[in-house]
């Protein structure tokens, strides 16, 4: 069974966005690690790039699959996890920890469309 | 049954119908709709036997005739050594599928590492798929790369001296991929730099596409294209004949970011137009946008190094309809043509081969003049192999005269300009053989006249 | 096949100063290509490896004997029909009367090709019962392509812009997806029922005027023919689309049932499946393209075109025609191939090209049945000219389909297609083609019923097969974490 944190908002595409004040971490759910396999590379977008809600904003690979990465929120890249170019199978021993941007959000109202971490439960069937 | 590729005695098919439980061929279709099933005898002809056959392609042979070639436009008559045709034959090669099991097939994902590590020696970038179909829609799909890359851009530019077939592929490529193709003007013989600076400006441009040696055979200044192309978010594509990048500035040299063409010239019969072999190299940044596949190395649980298909997850088998190209194979032993060609020519070899074409093609270009009946097309542009000349007289005519005596003089561009190629194939003899039947027709016409 | 692991690269048998070639004297030296520019010549010469011509022959030879190839030994590769591939085939693909013709030398001096050219289309056109060919695309993807862009501009000849669409089952190969994202179709996916075939109700809805029309295999991906394809078809073309064959599973059909009788209006063909033409690792294929009448004048140019010149005598041209999609490819496609696929198919003749389905389809039939027992057959009923296994049928032992495929390696036996489709999770797909004998098929039932028994008996060591090939499992997270694709990259870390 995977890991699910309270507090955090989900996506139907298995992202999560932590909120801290203005700003928002994504990454991919602990799920969604579980269904990738060996992550061996994640393509992230630059700083000050805009990703916008629904639209992808990078990938991520594994051996047996790759698989979009679908931006929760809109807003404007203020930092990638540089240790995931080095290191991608951080997301594999923690994906909560090893958020993949850092996100300046533009709608706090977007987070409305996400859901909590129960919904995120019942979604996945666990 | 009694045929040479059915070893199925009725014995054997009488046994295998009883642990299938069934009693007749006909009934392991019992799931078909019957009027869906076939009723009649194929209109095909009666078995034919090996001499049968032998007989019938000598006979359909018949109707070629077999020509000193002095033609090239994206195939070229290049000298394939012996052992390359003899290495082909063996079934262990040619007999094997996608090396999907690499337990068993590292003799195929060997020579691919190879063919990779050679593309990129060939075109100084980092890192080659492990071959396409052709040189054109190994262009098509660069294009369609350089518009993925730039994800919200779907423009690219293509020099008009690209040569016009692949244009054409590319063309019908972007037609239905959503791609909007603009020319880039073409001025005695080169791009134009000048709308290249003015397209390049606007910045909508996801790549932009150039040839060397192009179309006409002119080795074109690509000074600071790769920047300016850049400094505007696009690629630069560089299409290139592979034989010459032996001695041509590189795509790498020329600061291209996608390096692609035709491996024919590289050993490869002219069959006709196919089968051929469609390179590509890029930088390392863009290896994972790179279509078709890849071999890398690693090791084993024994920790033997081994090889292996990589970065398997971008290819269509699992990334569907989000797969960047729709390609899932490769011209697998057409690059092994190419790896063991490249074996065996080394630097030198290769060296060599450009210095022949050079030399032979120099030599026509002024016998030709020296007739007083065409001159240089392009006269201040330096070319390899390939040139364009400029005539009065009737091209069609002209052809047709070296046709009876054996040899195809070019490929018709238009009502005054030929196109000629000379390889290391021709020899002074041949080249001093067609310069004369060109005479002899000259002459001919002036009697007529 | 030699077991023993070779391993060696080119590049490191290489010696400056060596040669493996020899050239004729440059008779015309005195034109330098030093003259050229500085500026247009590469720095410095490429790390091509400097060999003497022994040394490349056994280089490859060796590296061969670490191969496995159709005439190694039995290749049930399901949805690859790993056939037999004649040897007359390839004295007639170098045959030298053909193999040194330029593809644009004068259309006069190559009647004997176009000829070639012209009688394949037409066999084809006959086998699959559809009005003309092209033969242009190079492989079985290339060719789905060119059908979709064929199945575009039909449409967009009349003014039917809106449609955009192309139904897929999603039981379908990544290919049909991928192809039809490449041609700019959106990809709507059709749900399977449980044997494999299209669930016609879920396929009603989705069926309206923006449906380009559907992709479909027959038999399916799991070797199961489409009964219902009649009603399917129907549906499709009364809404305005056209219906496509991806002919990946043809060869069972040979024989029995033409694509075009049973209502699709484009297909494609495989020749290295269903005509025998070698697989070379990889490539060179041919996938020839079929329309029915009304749709021939879309397909791709060049074109080879038969013109009568009286009752007689008729002349090959080559042409390029207003409606046409445009080019896919060059010239012709892989001519060469195209040869090999016609020896093929004057060899079996009419009378021998109608067995190769039924004789596929038993070959498939007799190793289900015999080894139902042991590995799980999630559909029972006849099956065409492949099946899948839904793993060991004892699920306990923790041996996969992954270490079956192995196992079998050790055995000298190839692996069959493994997790494809994915519609069960062990899938073990078997494809006998018909040039196998019965004591082979034998050989690998009694292989495949030993396995079953070790993965009872000593459950660790099938899962750590193989064992007796020339290199063990390989790592591929390591591969693909830091790609290494070039010898430079190779030779920069050991030092």
């Amino acid at each position: 069974m995977s890991k699910i944190i309270e507090g955090l908002y989900y996506s139907e595409s298995h992202e999560y966005v932590r909120v801290e004040g203005e700003f928002g971490y994504i990454g991919i759910t602990d799920h969604a690690q579980h269904e990738l396999g060996n992550v061996v590379y994640v393509d992230m977008p630059e700083v000050d790039d805009e990703v916008t809600a629904g639209e992808d904003f990078g990938a991520v690979e594994s051996t047996k699959a790759a698989s979009d990465l679908i931006c929760p929120v809109s807003g404007t890249v203020v930092e990638v996890n540089e240790a995931l170019e080095d290191e991608p199978g951080l997301i594999n021993k923690d994906a909560f920890e090893n958020w993949i941007i850092k996100v300046q959000l533009s709608d706090k109202g977007e987070l409305d469309n996400l859901m909590d971490a129960a919904g995120y439960k019942a979604m996945i069937g666990e | 049954m009694n045929y040479k590729f059915f070893p199925h005695t009725d014995e054997d098919i009488r046994a295998m119908l009883k642990t299938c439980g069934e009693r007749s061929l006909d009934d392991l279709y019992k799931d078909v709709p019957s009027e869906l099933v076939l009723k009649r005898e194929y209109a095909l002809p009666d078995a034919f036997s090996e001499v049968d056959i032998r007989r019938y392609f000598d006979e359909l042979g018949s109707f070629n005739t077999p020509l000193t070639c002095f033609v090239g436009a994206g195939c070229y008559d290049h000298y394939s050594p012996s052992v390359v045709n003899d290495m082909m034959r063996r079934s262990e090669f040619l007999t094997s599928y996608t090396p999907y099991q690499a337990e068993i097939s590292q003799g195929t994902l060997q020579y691919i590492f190879e063919y990779q590590s050679m593309m990129t020696q060939l075109t100084g970038m980092e890192v080659s798929n492990a071959s396409m179909y052709d040189g054109c829609t190994a262009t098509a799909e660069a294009m369609m790369m350089a518009v993925a890359n730039a994800k919200k851009r779907n423009k690219v530019l293509i020099s008009d001296t690209v040569n016009p077939i692949i244009i054409r592929v590319v063309e019908t490529y972007a037609k239905f991929h959503g791609v909007v193709v603009e020319h880039i003007k073409e001025e005695n013989g080169v791009t134009s730099r000048s709308d290249f600076e003015e397209k390049i400006a606007k910045d909508d441009v996801a790549g932009v596409i150039v040839a060397s040696p192009n179309f006409y055979g002119i080795l074109e200044d690509y000074t600071g294209w790769a920047d300016l192309c850049h400094e505007h978010k696009s690629l630069l594509i560089m299409n290139c004949v592979a034989s010459a990048l032996g001695v041509i500035k590189t795509p790498a040299e020329w600061g291209a970011d996608i390096a692609v063409g035709d491996g024919q010239s590289l050993g490869i019969p002219m069959n006709f137009g196919g089968p051929y072999v469609g390179y590509l190299c890029t930088s390392k940044k863009l290896i994972r946008k790179m279509p078709g596949r890849i071999v890398g190395a690693t090791v084993d649980t024994d920790g033997k190094r081994t090889f292996v298909l990589t970065l398997q997850a971008r290819e269509q088998h699992i990334r569907r309809e989000k797969a960047t190209s729709n390609i899932c194979s490769n011209e697998s032993l057409m690059a092994l043509y190419v790896t063991i060609y490249l074996s065996l020519m080394g630097k030198q070899g290769l060296r060599e081969v450009n210095e022949m074409g050079y030399s032979g093609a120099h030599y026509l270009a002024e016998k030709l003049s020296q007739t007083g009946k065409f001159e240089l097309a392009y006269p201040d542009q330096p070319f390899l192999n390939e040139f364009v000349v400029k005539t009065d007289l009737d091209i069609d005519q002209l052809q047709d005269w070296c046709v009876d005596e054996g040899m195809q003089a070019g490929l018709k561009l238009d009502e005054h300009r030929l196109l000629l190629c000379v390889t290391e194939m021709r020899s002074k003899n041949e080249i001093d053989a067609l310069v004369e039947s060109i005479e002899d027709f000259i002459n001919s016409n002036q009697e007529e006249a | 096949m030699n077991n023993v692991y070779y391993g060696k690269l080119i590049f490191e048998l290489s010696r400056e100063g060596r040669r493996g070639y020899s050239l004729p004297k440059n008779e015309m030296s005195d034109y330098k290509l030093e003259s050229l520019p500085g500026t247009l010549l590469r720095s410095a010469a490429p790390g091509l490896p400097e060999c003497d011509e022994l040394t490349v022959v056994r280089h490859y030879t060796n590296m061969s004997n670490n191969n496995f190839g159709v005439d190694t030994g039995f290749y049930p590769l399901g949805s690859c029909t790993m056939k037999y591939n004649p040897k007359i085939n390839e004295d007639m693909a170098s045959h030298p009367s053909f193999s040194g013709l330029h593809p644009l030398q004068s259309i006069d001096t190559v009647q004997g090709a176009l000829e070639v050219y012209d009688r394949v289309q037409e066999s084809l056109a006959e086998l699959a019962g559809m009005k003309e060919f092209t033969l242009n695309p190079f492989a079985g993807a290339h060719g789905e392509l060119t059908g979709l862009m064929v199945m575009r501009s039909y449409h967009m000849s009349r003014g039917d812009v809106k449609r955009t669409k192309v139904i897929v089952p999603d039981s379908a190969h990544g290919t049909n997806p991928a192809s039809a994202a490449v041609c700019g179709l959106d990809v709507v996916v059709v749900k399977s029922r449980p044997d494999g075939t299209v669930d016609v109700d879920d396929l009603r809805p989705l069926l309206d005027d923006t449906i380009a029309g559907m992709m479909m295999t027959n038999p399916n991906t799991l070797g199961i023919f489409e009964h219902s394809i009649g009603e399917i078809a129907k549906l499709v073309h009364e809404c305005g689309g056209l219906m496509y064959y991806d002919g990946a599973n043809l060869n069972p059909m040979l024989g029995k049932v033409r694509p075009g009788d049973i209502g699709f209006d484009i297909m494609h063909i495989n020749l290295h499946k269903t005509f025998s033409t070698p697989h070379g690792g990889g490539g060179p294929g041919s996938g020839p393209v079929g329309v029915r009448a009304g749709l021939e004048q879309f397909l791709p140019s060049p074109h080879v075109v038969r013109k009568d010149i009286d009752a007689d005598s008729y002349r090959y041209d080559v042409e390029f025609g207003n409606d046409s999609l445009g080019s896919i490819s060059g010239f012709l496609g892989n001519f060469a191939v195209m040869m090999r696929a016609y020896t093929y198919i004057l060899s079996l003749g009419h009378e021998n090209v109608k067995m190769v389905g039924p004789l596929a389809t038993l070959n498939a039939n007799y190793i289900k049945e015999s080894l139902k027992d042991v590995y799980e057959l999630p559909l029972e009923g006849v099956c065409k000219h492949e099946f899948v296994f839904d793993g060991l049928k004892d699920k306990s032992t923790g041996v996969t389909t992954l270490d079956v495929a192995k196992r079998l390696l050790d055995y000298g036996f190839h692996a069959p297609t493994i997790y494809f489709p994915l519609l069960f999770h062990e899938a073990l797909m078997i494809e006998p083609c018909e040039t196998e004998s019965k004591e082979t098929l034998d050989a690998f039932i009694a292989v495949m019923r030993k396995i079953a028994q070790e993965a009872k008996e000593q459950p660790e060591m099938v899962k750590s097969a193989p064992h007796h090939t020339p290199v063990r499992r390989l790592d591929d997270t390591q591969a693909a974490l830091k790609p290494i694709v070039t010898y430079a990259e190779l030779s920069s870390m050991v030092d």
